[in-house]
């Protein structure tokens, strides 16, 4: 049985019936991060540094030395990024079980929310829209945040401002009732962190990491291609590097699309 | 002062100039030995019958006099490596004379030689010395026309001099260079020409100047009955001074150690200015020549320039001065420019100068002028030759 | 202005190799360069006799001791003779021309053979004043007696100098709270433009509106922890940059036991001393090719360091290290630009006038008296500049005793 399921996988992928999309933004050092108080460390930017290119330093090879965060670029998070996970059995990039990274995936529009709004928030009104459109949440299933966001470039991706940054996310109550009434495995944005830019000034601070991490859900965000998602039926693929005790990690995140 | 001793019976024998070129591939342990071979054969003496060497060079790095007695094949009981410049030649004639006299050595033979390639004398004002490339070389990179354009600016302003003193003396040499058959130079030069050369370092211009080339001069020191008994024409040494780092605390030289010494050197040779039938200056630039006169007592501090307008300098003149032309029209071989009047003195007393010979000359006056270690020279020595034949 | 604007490089014509004036120098010479790269005119005198000597030697020249100290020494003179070196036996001076050298005598003792402002004639009173010639040693230069002659006035001794003036100038973090102020007083100093390096574009920059209002002034990417960026800009500007100025800076507080780990250690080493490196390993081979252009040239490059990085402020210990690192970064650079006459200028600064050292009491240092300084320093062709009240009195201390300034910084909890 499986093995006809996945002959017939690779069969749809090579027809075009099932599509691969790639959810992932390329690793480049002006790409944003996110930007803490000065006072606290910082997230290392992505730096990329020539070890050799076919000369005196190594004659018939090129390579580079990396210099990155867990959390610079399109990238997972584990439990214990956050305080609120940093208990949990198996909350490490390295611990979690495969099987979480390749799973069921539902995309929640809120790309003309976002449009009009730089501080559009998803809220339980807006699930209840959405699955009175396409069926309830399934349990266990990714749940992305579609905003178009990924579409900004330079300043306006973060959308710094004198009073921090702007851009959408989900309230508090949002993200519980993704866990509490349908047992999300995790959670994906657009933007550079699963909360709204202005985040912390929920209760409590920064709500889909508090929340998620707590609950031993994951996070996924600087996603991008989320439009070319269907609102449900995806497969996607979102393994972390297997770093010890890593708190998350850069990845390649992908989707199977029928 | 104790009573000092008097340089009888010793002499010089067998001046000998090896002819300049202005640039040589050659290095200066050849020019050496060409002049040392040169001596020798006026001498008619074998190299084994010379126990004493005394060398001067700039081009010799990294040998000294120690290098040249295995390069040369010599076996002494007596050396000296003089590197004083424009004074070597008179100090090497003290040092060697006094060797000679307290049988120390038998025969010393006195060389100095230099040689000229393409760049050698850039290379050699730049690392000149530690006062020079601290503290003179930087500004501008003149060399020694930069130095000696400061010290002719100074005195033209303090004594009166005029380019036209300083030409004539130039051109003068130029003249007796006419009948110097060595000399580098002979192309007649008018004071028109002096005048209109391209300056170099004001007031400093082309005819002010050497040109450095590659050369060598040598003679010998020996007892007077060695000479005589070789049939040799001798020149003996009447009085002889020298003098380092004089006036140390004039501003700017204005004068040299000479006016130190000058009466020691006429009671040693119991005579005075009025006795010399022939001057050889060190003449590197014609205001030190004119200090010469100033300071060896033809004329008061300060009255050069009226010295030289009153005088003719060439070889049938009343003043006959660098009669083979000096350096200013015969080169300047390095350390050799420290031999080239000496070889020249010994040749006018012994009356074999042939045609730069001054008639009657019997008593000559060599000068030498070494070494402007930052701003000024500092060495400087006199000698007073008498000429006789065996 | 008595210098006028240079005309644009022909572009048929070969870039001039760089040629220095001599550079050899006796050990007891440096001291005099030492002075030089601080615009200082002190010259040896003998601790036991009092005689004040030159050149420089090893020994006293009237009593033979060996207790010579450099001190600022009266610079009134008068010139004894001139010249005009029209000839010179190095390719330098051949290259620049007809050169005027002096003999003055100094009111204090000695004659010294000397550069000669163009105002000099003989027997004129005149000053003397200890500068780095382009091969980065002590000359001496006769100016005017009456101030303000400077060496800018004159074509010749203009060569000396690192002056903005016409030059094309790179600073390299519009980000740095001081770049405006650094912008503004290199343009009034007459500098032909001004390149502001701007470091992650998607951030804003409170200092961008002032510094996009200011005529002459052009802002452009660069991040000097990224090497790609380095080198992007620098195969832009390299071939046109004059003066880089590198005002690149990370700074927290606190030292080896307050930060607990390395991270924003890290982070200081990448901007303060890799940074520089990288800014160097790029820029440095252009610059260094253009150095003998005359007005069209490259002439120098400024580091703006913290001036514990000579003994560690531990209150910011880290940031201090950091700077120890790039110090001797710069040490290298000079060693590297010598050959083709680069300038290598660090102007050193206590506390500066920001957030980060709002904690500390004043003085501290604002950025238009470090840039006033920075300015200064190039138009007089220094190496070593210390700006403010308390880079100077630190320099003083460190200066007397440095073991002793270690243990004042150390023992006594340093700045705090």
């Amino acid at each position: 049985m499986s093995t006809t399921t996945l002959e017939n996988l690779a069969g749809d992928l090579a027809s075009g019936t099932v599509r691969l999309v790639d959810l992932t933004h390329t690793l480049d050092p002006d790409f944003p991060v996110i930007i803490l108080p000065p006072e606290f460390g910082q997230c290392a930017r992505f730096r990329m540094e020539e070890v050799s290119a076919y000369d005196h330093r190594g004659p018939a090879w090129k390579w580079h030395n990396l210099t990155l965060n867990e959390h610079t670029g399109t990238h997972f998070d584990a439990p214990a990024h956050w305080v609120s996970g940093r208990d949990l059995p198996n909350n490490t990039v390295d611990e979690i079980p495969a099987e979480v990274f390749i799973g069921p995936v539902v995309v929640i529009d809120c790309s003309a929310g976002a449009a009009a709004d730089d501080d559009f928030e998803l809220t339980p009104a807006v699930i209840a829209a959405h699955e009175a459109k396409h069926g309830e949440i399934p349990p266990d299933a990714w749940v992305l945040m579609r905003t178009d966001w990924s579409t900004r470039r330079g300043a306006a991706y973060l959308n710094m401002q004198e009073d921090g940054p702007h851009s959408p996310g989900p309230t508090p109550e949002a993200i519980r009732f993704l866990i509490d009434q349908r047992n999300i495995r995790g959670f994906g944005t657009e933007t550079v962190g699963t909360d709204a830019g202005q985040g912390a000034h929920y209760t409590p601070p920064y709500p889909a990491h508090f929340y998620l991490h707590g609950a031993g859900k994951y996070g996924l965000q600087c996603l991008c291609n989320l439009d070319q998602l269907p609102p449900t039926g995806a497969i996607l693929i979102a393994p972390p590097l297997k770093i010890r005790n890593g708190t998350g990690s850069p990845l390649r995140v992908m989707a199977l699309v029928p | 002062m104790s009573r000092r001793f008097t340089y009888e019976g010793v002499v010089l024998v067998a001046p000998y100039s090896e002819p300049y070129v202005r640039y040589s591939h050659q290095s200066a342990h050849w020019w050496i030995a060409r002049a040392l071979r040169g001596t020798l054969a006026a001498a008619g003496l074998n190299k084994d019958e010379v126990d004493g060497f005394c060398a001067s060079s700039f081009s010799l790095m990294p040998d000294t006099a120690v290098g040249l007695t295995q390069h040369l094949g010599l076996c002494l009981r007596w050396l000296d490596h003089i590197p004083m410049g424009g004074a070597s030649g008179v100090v090497a004639i003290r040092r060697a004379a006094r060797a000679v006299q307290a049988g120390d050595a038998n025969v010393v033979a006195c060389v100095a030689g230099d040689t000229n390639h393409i760049d050698s004398f850039r290379r050699l004002l730049g690392g000149f010395s530690r006062f020079a490339s601290d503290a003179a070389f930087p500004y501008g990179g003149g060399g020694p026309n930069m130095s000696f354009a400061l010290l002719t600016d100074h005195y033209m302003r303090t004594f009166g001099a005029t380019r036209e003193d300083f030409g004539k003396i130039c051109v003068a040499q130029r003249n007796n260079a006419l009948h110097a058959p060595a000399a580098l130079m002979k192309k007649p030069l008018s004071l028109e020409d002096y005048l209109g050369a391209r300056m170099i370092a004001d007031p400093i211009a082309l005819f002010d100047c050497v040109m450095p080339c590659a050369g060598g001069e040598a003679f010998l020191v020996m007892r007077e009955d060695r000479a005589i008994a070789l049939g040799l024409p001798f020149a003996r040494i009447a009085g002889a001074i020298e003098r380092h780092n004089a006036h140390a605390s004039d501003p700017i030289q204005t004068r040299g150690g000479w006016s130190m010494d000058v009466d020691d050197l006429y009671d040693q040779a119991q005579t005075g200015p009025e006795g010399i039938d022939v001057m050889q200056t060190y003449d590197d630039y014609p205001v030190i020549s004119m200090m010469q006169f100033e300071d060896l007592g033809f004329c008061a501090k300060g009255e050069g320039p009226e010295f030289v307008r009153r005088h003719d300098l060439t070889i049938g003149g009343d003043f006959p001065h660098n009669t083979s032309g000096g350096q200013l029209s015969g080169g300047q071989a390095g350390a050799a420019g420290g031999y080239i009047g000496l070889t020249e003195a010994i040749r006018q007393v012994t009356d074999t100068a042939e045609g730069t010979q001054v008639a009657g000359a019997r008593r000559a006056l060599f000068s030498g002028f070494g070494m402007i270690n930052y701003d000024r020279g500092l060495c400087t020595g006199a000698v007073i030759l008498e000429g006789a034949r065996p | 202005m008595s210098v006028p604007p240079p005309p644009k490089k022909n572009p048929l014509e070969r870039t001039r190799a760089p040629q220095l004036p001599p550079q050899t120098r006796s050990r007891a010479a440096l001291g005099l360069s030492v002075a030089a790269a601080e615009g200082r005119f002190a010259l040896q005198h003998c601790a036991e006799c009092g005689t004040v000597q030159y050149p420089p030697r090893d020994a006293c020249v009237s009593c033979l001791s060996h207790d010579l100290r450099w001190r600022d020494t009266d610079p009134k003179g008068k010139v004894l003779a001139q010249t005009t070196v029209r000839i010179s036996a190095t390719v330098y001076f051949r290259e620049r021309g007809d050169w005027r050298v002096g003999m003055v005598q100094l009111d204090a003792g000695p004659s010294v053979v000397c550069h000669l402002h163009k105002d000099t004639p003989p027997d004129a009173p005149v000053r003397l004043i200890n500068r780095l010639d382009r091969a980065g040693q002590s000359v001496l230069i006769a100016l005017p007696h009456d101030s303000p002659y400077s060496l800018k006035d004159d074509p010749q001794l203009q060569t000396m100098t690192s002056a903005p003036r016409h030059r094309r100038i790179l600073i390299t973090d519009g980000r740095n709270p001081n770049a405006p102020a650094l912008a503004r007083a290199l343009i009034k100093a007459g500098a032909a433009s001004v390149f502001v390096g701007e470091a992650e574009t998607w951030l804003p920059s409170p200092q961008r509106a002032a510094l996009e209002d200011m005529d002459g002034v052009s802002l452009l990417p660069l991040d000097v922890t990224d090497t790609r960026s380095v080198k992007t800009l620098a195969a832009e500007l390299g071939g046109k940059t004059d003066i880089l100025i590198n005002n690149a800076r990370f700074m927290r507080p606190g030292g080896v036991l307050a930060r607990g780990d390395t991270t924003f250690a890290a982070q200081e080493m990448e901007v303060n001393y890799l940074g520089l490196m990288r800014l160097a390993q790029a820029f440095g081979p252009a610059m260094c090719g253009r150095t003998a252009g005359g007005d069209n040239s490259a002439v120098a490059w400024v580091n703006i360091l913290s001036v514990y990085a000579l003994s560690n402020d531990p209150a910011y210990g880290c940031y201090a290290a950091s700077h120890a690192a790039a110090r001797s970064l710069t040490q290298n650079m000079r060693a590297d630009f010598a050959g083709a006459g680069l300038r290598v200028m660090n102007a050193y600064v206590g506390p500066t006038d920001d957030a980060w050292h709002d904690p500390l009491p004043p003085p501290k240092v604002a950025a238009g008296a470090l840039a006033r300084s920075i300015v200064g320093g190039l138009e007089d062709g220094l190496e070593d500049v210390f700006c403010g009240d308390v880079a100077q009195d630190f320099i003083t201390r460190y200066r007397e005793n440095p073991d002793i300034t270690e243990r004042e910084m150390t023992a006594l909890g340093g700045n705090q």
